[in-house]
Order: structure tokens, then C-alpha cells, then sequence
């Protein structure tokens, strides 16, 4: 489908066109929120199995998905009773727990079951496992390539982790590979294989030994030395998992909210993609105006009531009108003014990041923000409202 | 808060931390103390709140009796390995650097060490006063600051040993360090902060030494207000009014309703914070500032405010 066809249908063109939605952007823009509206709407609109794998939802949203007690194992969320009739689809939620999966990796890939063991029993590898090679980041893609290649579901919606650059997620794969094809590891790992081979890294481990203490380095070596055992296993899987962020059958779906920081973020994020070859398929700019409020909103009337408030004439005309004190009701009308200002301002910038939106990406959905938390099933198909529709070029 | 040596500002991403940071070292400046501000990750968002230019791992001066620096681990370690380990290693720094870099993805703590020991060596050497680090988002930060114990736990001998020791004398000092965590009225950063206090005060030895509600929107009525407000959105006054003005007065007051609800619900997550924190640890309350400050003008609100709440709290 080409970009501009995708564009008229908003967001459920990518979603019917693809079986892998990748939802990315900075901390705290609602990336969760988006990614659990986007498979809910998927499923009640276009039918088939829907999972959302999610990282870190708010209390009530895992609630909503039913999450809290079922975490990581996939569960089909109960539509009925949501006011929806007979749904077409099913909708299907499980955690992104990175946690457990370590040990599981390393069985799995380990020659046999005694370098798994002896792995797992070195001092080092559990203090390890939490940063190695961006692992929070890797584990999530891996969890996703397993259950992509299951084939049970029609699409997969995968909420990513929070990291500091998004991009990391992106790079997991890649990084798992350059760590386990380095020379370097082969050079570390030396006075493991061979001492003759080992005599090269020796000056390094002995200015190990001098700053951490022999034992620490040995643990060390020793780790690496165990760790280079796993390396076809790891390789070939890891190699796969980027092949699948690579598919064009794989969608990248930008969120961003209308703060700069946020929509910094987003812009980097799109560069980013574009240096590895990958396009997004939409930007979310999330949390606008809600949309009761646009209606008739004009800048002159804040203006108007802010005039209107310093005129101690009219103010007590008005005043004697309504029967209420003058210094109050200038008061009052002094803060609408001021809220209503805000308000314009607001959806000025929203209609700014709109434009540079639909600059980035073919498809531009906008999720107004909502008077209730964003945490019942039925806030979230609002939500999910809002994404099947395309805002290219501005709001209409 | 501001009689510490080291302060780790730290919370949820989006609530402000680095604002936050740049006000509480502007705030420690202007009275005089010297102030590093650090940035932990290089992302230039620091330099963008002080309006400087980019940070390097030297400091510089970014504002009268503040400076600010980025943290660059292999500068770190250049520096570590020449004042500690006397290897000449100018030459040969990249090589070695690369190899540490390496390791550093997978031993533990390599990076961490290296980034709270530059911090731990700035507050010994007492060139600054106080250093102020605006660090990432919540989890990392705990391995960041743990990271001296783990490896003193962790390794028995050696040079690295010695080394944590002091660092924890600085660290675990609730008199030298603290942690600021930053949060915003809104469901999901107060349950992140009552859930990292909870950690922080579980799983570390290391002090926390405030909680800051940012972004808290002002009362907007008091009850005479509202009550006039409720008149005034009544259909006959509402189009008297609109009428009087030559203006239609319904866009204002559902822009003003919409404000009163956004305030009801940041209130309710307020108490929330305050009824999740341990009882000596009240938030301090930092007001939402209109949408279009940012910069330096918005950090330099925020300080004086900081300097209010603080002065309040003290007396």
C-alpha cells in the first residue's frame, strides 16, 4: 500500500496492512496508552487475534487487561460487558517482563546443560545479566520474534521498553551481535581457551587485577569465556529478530505529545529510523485539546474578558446584574480570560506539531486528552477513536 | 536540602527533572555557593533549561557560581587511570578505552563506578560546594548509586576496594548525599515515585532527601469565586453577559471548567503523594508555569519558587 492510500485511512490502514506494530517514543508521551487502544480498535474494527505486549502499565489499564495476576503468560481480554455487542475479533494482552528471561536464554543457547549451570553460577553473571548489552531492550525484541514466529496472532502490537534513547530497542539486536562477533571478546577470553594465546590480553588483566582485585578478574574471564560458548546460539537467533524489525510488514508508530521535549524526541526518533533504513508509518501526537473545547474557541474572547475585567465600570454594571460582588466577578473573569488564553495557545501549538507531524510520517493520528484517567476499556476504545482517524496537514 | 554535597535529582521521564535540577543549582548559586551541575546523559537538554552552550566534560561556567559538565565515562576513566593507577596511558587511551568500553556492556558496574566515582571525586576535591546531578529516569539511577556497594560486596581486594570505600563514606551519608525525586500530579509519576521512595528506602543506604510535586496547578476559585463562576455559566447570565461583551462567553467557561477538573484531579493524586510518603518526607509543591516558558526563564522561576518552598519548610 503506498503511503499516500495509507494516509486517507489513518491508522487502520497500518494496522490491516501489517502484523507487526512497533509503538515508540519518549518516556511518559502514553506510549502504552496508544499501543492497548491501537490493538483494542484493531480488534473490535478489522476482526482477528490481537495481541498487545505491553511494559509498564498504570494499575487500572492492566487491571482493564486483565494483567495484574497473569503478567507474563498471554491472556485474552474480556470484551463483553463493555458496551461493544458482538465483537469480531479477539484482543489478547501480555506483560514485556524482561526479568525471568534471562536463565531461560541461556539454557536455551548454551552448548549443554553444564556451561548453562556454570553460568548461571557465576558471581558475576546475575549482577550481570541486568545490563549486559542493553539485555531489557534485547529481551523485549526476543520475546516478540517468539511470539511473531508462533503464528497465533493475526497482529502484534508491542509496547517498548522505556530507555533513555528509544532507538536503543532498535539496536538491541545488532549490538547482542557485534558483542558476541568481537574480536575483542575472542582476545578477552584467550587466556581461558589457551595460555599461550592468552599471553596478548595479559597486561590488561593485569591492570584489572591491579584496579578490581584477581578474583574479580578471574570471575570475569571466566564469565566472558562462557559466555563466547553461547555465541552460535545467540548470533543466529539475534540475527532473526533483526530481519523481523527490518520486514516491511513491520510498522513503527511515533508517539509524541505537544511538548517540545517530547516532540525533540519524536524528531530524533524519525532520523533515527531513517539512518536504519525504516520509515515510520505514523506519528500520535497524544494529549491534545480535548475536543468539547475547540468548538467556537476564539482568541478574541480572552481578550475581550480580559478588558472587560479591568473596567470597573462595566464590572459593576455586570456585578449589580447578576448580584454578586464587583471585586469577585473581576476576579473570575480575569481567570477565564487567562484559561481561555492557555486554551488558544494550546491548540495553536497542537495544530504546529500536527504540520511537522504529517512532515515525518504519512499518517497523523490525534488523541485529545479525555476528562477520565485513560484506564477503563471504554476510555480506551475513545482513544482507539481517535487513532483510525488521519490528521495530516493539521486537525480538521 | 541544599547543606548536602552531592544531590541526585532523579524521576519519571517527561515530570521536569532537568528544570528541577538547573533550579536547585541556580537556587545554591545565588546564595552563594559554588555549584556543579551535572548532566548524566548527554542528551543537551541540560545546556537547552541554562541556555548554554553544549556541556563538555570540563566545566564551565553556565551561570554566576554555577557550572555545568556532561558525563563522559571514558573521560572518567582517562582521568581515573592517570590519577590512580600512574599508567601512562595518554598514548595509548583509546586502545585501552575501547577495551573498557567493551567490558563496560557487560561487567557490572564498569560504567556505573566510573560515573558516580567522577562525582564522588568532584565532591572530595571540594572545588564546588555542592554538585547537583540531573540523572536519568528513575530505575538506572539506583544501580548508579548502589554501584560502589555491589562492587565493594563484590570484590574483596585490590585497589577498587580502597576506592569504594571512600565513596561510600560519601554516598551513604545522609548528610552528604541525597536523592530529589521529581514527580507531577498525575497517576502514573506518583505511583513511580511512591514506588521508587519505597525501593530507595528498602533496597539502599543511600538518603532521600526530598520529593517535588512539579507542574501543580493553582486553586484556580476559591468559593466565592466558584460561586460566582457557577452564576455566570448559568444559561441566563452566561448570554446576558456574552451579550454585554459582544462576545460568546460558552468557549470561556468550558475552558475554565476543563482547568477546574484538571486541578480536582492533580489534587487527588496530590494527596495520594502525601499520604504514600514516609511522614518526614512532605513533597514540596513547585507551581505549573504557563506552557510558553521554557529556558532559562523557566528555570529561574522555578528557582525562586524552590527558594520560597524551601524557606517555608524551614521555618
Amino acid at each position: 500500500m503506498t503511503g499516500e492510500a495509507s494516509g486517507r485511512l489513518g491508522l487502520s490502514g497500518v494496522c490491516a496492512t501489517r502484523d507487526l506494530v512497533v509503538v515508540c517514543g519518549a518516556g511518559g508521551v502514553g506510549k502504552t496508552t496508544v499501543a492497548a487502544a491501537l490493538a483494542l480498535e484493531a480488534a473490535v474494527e478489522q476482526g482477528g487475534r490481537v495481541l498487545v505486549l505491553t511494559v509498564d502499565p498504570a494499575r487500572r489499564l492492566a487491571d482493564a487487561l486483565g494483567l495484574r495476576e497473569l503478567g507474563n503468560i498471554e491472556s485474552r481480554v474480556p470484551l463483553e460487558g463493555t458496551g461493544l455487542g458482538a465483537v469480531r475479533g479477539e484482543l489478547w494482552a501480555a506483560m514485556l517482563d524482561a526479568r525471568a528471561g534471562w536463565d531461560e536464554l541461556v539454557e536455551r543457547h548454551a552448548p549443554d546443560a553444564a556451561t548453562g549451570d556454570r553460568l548461571i553460577a557465576n558471581p558475576l553473571y546475575r549482577d550481570v545479566t541486568g545490563r549486559f548489552a542493553h539485555s531489557h531492550e534485547y529481551l523485549a525484541m526476543e520475546r516478540l520474534h517468539e511470539v511473531h514466529a508462533s503464528g497465533r496472532y493475526d497482529l502484534v502490537v508491542v509496547d517498548t521498553p522505556p530507555s533513555t534513547h528509544a532507538v536503543d530497542v532498535l539496536d538491541a539486536p545488532g549490538r547482542m551481535i557485534d558483542f558476541f562477533e568481537s574480536r575483542l571478546l575472542r582476545w578477552l577470553t584467550a587466556p581461558a581457551r589457551s595460555p599461550l594465546l592468552g599471553l596478548a590480553s595479559r597486561p590488561f588483566y593485569q591492570v584489572l587485577d591491579r584496579v578490581l582485585g584477581a578474583r574479580f578478574g578471574e570471575d570475569l574471564a571466566e564469565m566472558f569465556g562462557l559466555l563466547s560458548l553461547l555465541r552460535p546460539g545467540f548470533v543466529s537467533r539475534a540475527s532473526r529478530v533483526r530481519e523481523l524489525l527490518a520486514e516491511p510488514r513491520t510498522a513503527y508508530v511515533v508517539v509524541t505529545t505537544t511538548e517540545d521535549v517530547a516532540m525533540a524526541e519524536a524528531r530524533r526518533l524519525v532520523e533515527a529510523l531513517s539512518d536504519r533504513r525504516l520509515e515510520p508509518a505514523a506519528m500520535v501526537v497524544n494529549r491534545g485539546a480535548p475536543q468539547h473545547l475547540l468548538d467556537r474557541l476564539d482568541r478574541r474572547i480572552g481578550l475581550e474578558l480580559q478588558q472587560c475585567s479591568e473596567d470597573d465600570a462595566t464590572v459593576a454594571r455586570l456585578a449589580s446584574l447578576m448580584e454578586v460582588p464587583a471585586p469577585v466577578l473581576s476576579g473570575v473573569l480575569s481567570e477565564m480570560a487567562r484559561r481561555t488564553e492557555d486554551l488558544v495557545w494550546f491548540v495553536e501549538r497542537e495544530q504546529q506539531r500536527l504540520r511537522e507531524a504529517s512532515h515525518l510520517a504519512p499518517v497523523v493520528a490525534r488523541v485529545p486528552t479525555f476528562d477520565t484517567d485513560v484506564s477503563e476499556l471504554d476510555t480506551l476504545l475513545r482513544v482507539g477513536g481517535s487513532l483510525w482517524r488521519d490528521h495530516t496537514g493539521g486537525a480538521d | 536540602m541544599l547543606d548536602r554535597r552531592l544531590l541526585v535529582v532523579t524521576g519519571k521521564g517527561g515530570v521536569g527533572k532537568t528544570s528541577v535540577a538547573s533550579a536547585l543549582a541556580l537556587l545554591a548559586a545565588r546564595e552563594g555557593r559554588r555549584v556543579l551541575l551535572v548532566e548524566l546523559d548527554p542528551t543537551g537538554a541540560l545546556a537547552a533549561a541554562v541556555e548554554s552552550p553544549p556541556l563538555q566534560f570540563e566545566p564551565t561556567e553556565v551561570a554566576p557560581g554555577c557550572w555545568g559538565m556532561a558525563m563522559d565515562t571514558e573521560a572518567a576513566l582517562g582521568e581515573y587511570l592517570r590519577l590512580y593507577v600512574k599508567i601512562p596511558v595518554l598514548g595509548r587511551l583509546g586502545a585501552l578505552a575501547r577495551t573498557f568500553d567493551f567490558v563496560a556492556q557487560a561487567a557490572p558496574g564498569v560504567r556505573e563506578i566510573l560515573t558516580i566515582g567522577k562525582l564522588c571525586f568532584e565532591v572530595r576535591e571540594q572545588r564546588f560546594d555542592l554538585v547537583v546531578v540531573d540523572a536519568p529516569a528513575s530505575g538506572h539511577i539506583i544501580e548508579l548509586l548502589t554501584a560502589p556497594r555491589v562492587v565493594n560486596d563484590l570484590v574483596r581486594v585490590g585497589m577498587v576496594r580502597e576506592q569504594t570505600a571512600w565513596m561510600l563514606d560519601i554516598v551513604e551519608n545522609p548528610d552528604r548525599t541525597g536523592v530529589v525525586v521529581v514527580t507531577t500530579p498525575e497517576e502514573l509519576p506518583v505511583n513511580e515515585t511512591l514506588e521508587m521512595v519505597g525501593r530507595w528506602q528498602r533496597e539502599t543506604r543511600v538518603a532521600v532527601a526530598g520529593v517535588l510535586a512539579n507542574r501543580v496547578l493553582p486553586e484556580p476559585f476559591g468559593q466565592r469565586e466558584e460561586s460566582v463562576f457557577e452564576r455566570l455559566a448559568d444559561d441566563r447570565f452566561r448570554d446576558a453577559v456574552g451579550t454585554e461583551l459582544g462576545v460568546e462567553l460558552a468557549p470561556a467557561v468550558a475552558a475554565t471548567r476543563w482547568a477546574v477538573g484538571r486541578r480536582r484531579l492533580a489534587a487527588h493524586h496530590l494527596a495520594r503523594l502525601r499520604h504514600g510518603l514516609p511522614g518526614d518526607l512532605a513533597p514540596l509543591l513547585l507551581p505549573d508555569l504557563p506552557t510558553r516558558t521554557g529556558g532559562r526563564r523557566l528555570v529561574t522561576q522555578l528557582r525562586d519558587h524552590l527558594g520560597d518552598e524551601l524557606d517555608v519548610v524551614l521555618r
